[in-house]
């Protein structure tokens, strides 16, 4: 799954955004509400605040190793993970 | 938020200070009641937040209760330099003779008030000073530390004033002095303070200013009072481009991205931090530059909020390009305020190299922030160019555009 901003992409690996567990996780990390619990408690990324992004790599530290990944489009699409 | 001279009279009085025998009222029949009550001549006085009252015969005298009504109706209905009046006050004529000044200001500059004393009352006190300086006496006093009478004793004798009025004066300079404190205000002011033929002083005219931010600090007298949270009492009403700006501010809790004021210029500014704002405006001013408004920008704003005052800056008629400059004090971050400014040109259909003037925020981000404008073309400056020279670049630039 992946939602691109004007500024930020995020990018979550198919197995990681069906795990009602860790949407919950990134929900409560992310200070600026990128993430959100759909359906089913399944993840869902909201796009109209991914530009609010603040790098803080909260959503990262919360999730396995590469599940997400935070891309700066405007660098490149420089990735963090 | 400065009070009407009903309310400045009020907080005096319950301050303890001698005022006279008033009545406030909103209704000509009741100014008749309140005249009657006084007995003997009074002074309808318009009550406005503005000036010029006198000349625009908002106060007048009567003899008598009915001649108090009808100078009340006419005033009641007398718009004064675009104010409606709150009421009239109806005050007993006293026959006063002499008139002194008492006041206490807030000096910006020496972060302390000032408490002004002249025996020269009923006209401003800037003439006083101009005309006859040894008749005024002034001194800075802590609002931190314990106020003394002998503070206030030292002002007025300065002035010449000595005896039994010396002695009557120091407590209502004192007390005047404590209000101030009390009261977070920036102006505290009695003129005339008039001596009456028996020897005693009486305050016939006050006005007071508090700081607007410590109107939470003050709800009860607020209340007490009857000044809503919706009284913002400034000097003219908002127009829409600055109630748009309230409306950017108020969409998150993050940071601050409002106190828009609106002027007529065609250089947008989105400017800010630790009083840049003001620093910016000037500087943009001294170079010839003419801004579309005034804002204050701090605080880490959202992304959104950034956004949504460029944008309510860039959609103002007659804005040509905007300039953002911010000073470092703030630490706000760069990145985040250089995306708001960025989405708000690119959500317009604007080239962000070509509208951005400017964009000079040097702190914290600030290599993330620069590899945001880089992107997109936008002429940046960091901490090495100063506000002034960041000033100067977009009036150069606005300049161009209007050749």
């Amino acid at each position: 799954m992946r939602r691109d901003g004007t500024f930020i992409a995020v990018e979550v690996d198919d197995q990681s955004a069906a795990d009602a567990n860790l949407a919950r996780k990134l929900t409560e990390a992310c200070p600026v509400d990128i993430f959100a619990q759909g359906g089913g408690g399944l993840l869902e990324i909201v796009e109209k605040n991914l530009d609010e992004c603040v790098l803080c790599r909260l959503c990262l530290d919360a999730s396995p190793a590469g599940a997400v990944k935070i891309i700066k489009l405007y660098d490149d699409s420089a990735v963090l993970a | 938020m400065r009070f009407f001279e009903f309310e400045a009279r009020e907080v005096i009085k319950r301050a303890g200070i001698p005022v006279t025998d008033y009545g406030f009222t909103t209704d000509a029949a009741e100014a008749r009641e309140i005249a009657q009550r006084i007995g003997g001549p009074t002074v309808i006085k318009s009550q406005v937040l503005t000036g010029g009252r006198m000349k625009a015969g908002g106060v007048r005298f009567a003899d008598t209760p009915e001649e108090a009504e009808s100078h009340a109706r006419e005033i009641l209905a007398l718009e004064i330099g675009g104010h409606m009046p709150r009421g009239v006050l109806v005050d007993p004529k006293a026959e006063v003779e002499q008139e002194y000044y008492a006041g206490v200001v807030w000096d910006g500059i020496r972060k302390q008030p000032v408490m002004i004393f002249s025996p020269v009352g009923g006209i401003d006190i800037e003439q006083v000073a101009e005309e006859q300086p040894d008749k005024v006496g002034r001194r800075h006093f802590s609002n931190i530390l314990p106020f003394s009478d002998f503070q206030a004793k030292e002002v007025i004798a300065s002035t010449g004033v000595s005896g039994p009025e010396l002695n009557k004066l120091v407590p209502i300079l004192t007390r005047l002095a404590k209000v101030f404190v009390e009261h977070d205000m920036v102006l505290a002011e009695i003129n005339p303070l008039g001596r009456l033929s028996d020897g005693s002083f009486v305050a016939l005219d006050a006005h007071m200013d508090i700081e607007n931010e410590a109107r939470g600090r003050h709800r009860r007298l607020l209340a007490d009072l009857g000044v809503g949270d919706e009284e913002t009492r400034q000097a003219r009403e908002a127009t829409p481009f600055e109630l748009a700006g309230e409306l950017v501010d108020a969409t998150d809790h993050r940071g601050v991205a409002g106190n828009v004021t609106e002027f007529d210029g065609n250089l947008g500014l989105v400017i800010g931090a630790g009083g840049g704002s003001l620093t910016l405006f000037d500087a943009v001013r001294a170079h010839g530059g003419e801004p579309a408004n005034y804002c204050e920008i701090g605080g880490n704003p959202s992304v959104a909020k950034a956004c949504g005052l460029a944008k309510l800056v860039l959609q103002k008629p007659g804005v040509d390009k905007i300039a953002v400059m911010m000073s470092i004090v703030s630490n706000t971050r760069v990145d985040i305020v250089a995306r708001g400014v960025i989405k708000a040109c690119l959500e317009l259909g604007h080239d962000p190299g070509e509208k951005i003037a400017i964009f000079r925020i040097p702190g914290a981000w600030e290599e993330e922030g620069f590899k945001i404008l880089e992107r997109y073309g936008v002429d940046y400056a960091d901490r090495s160019v100063s506000l002034n020279e960041a000033a100067r670049r977009a009036v150069e630039k606005i300049q161009g555009v209007a050749a």
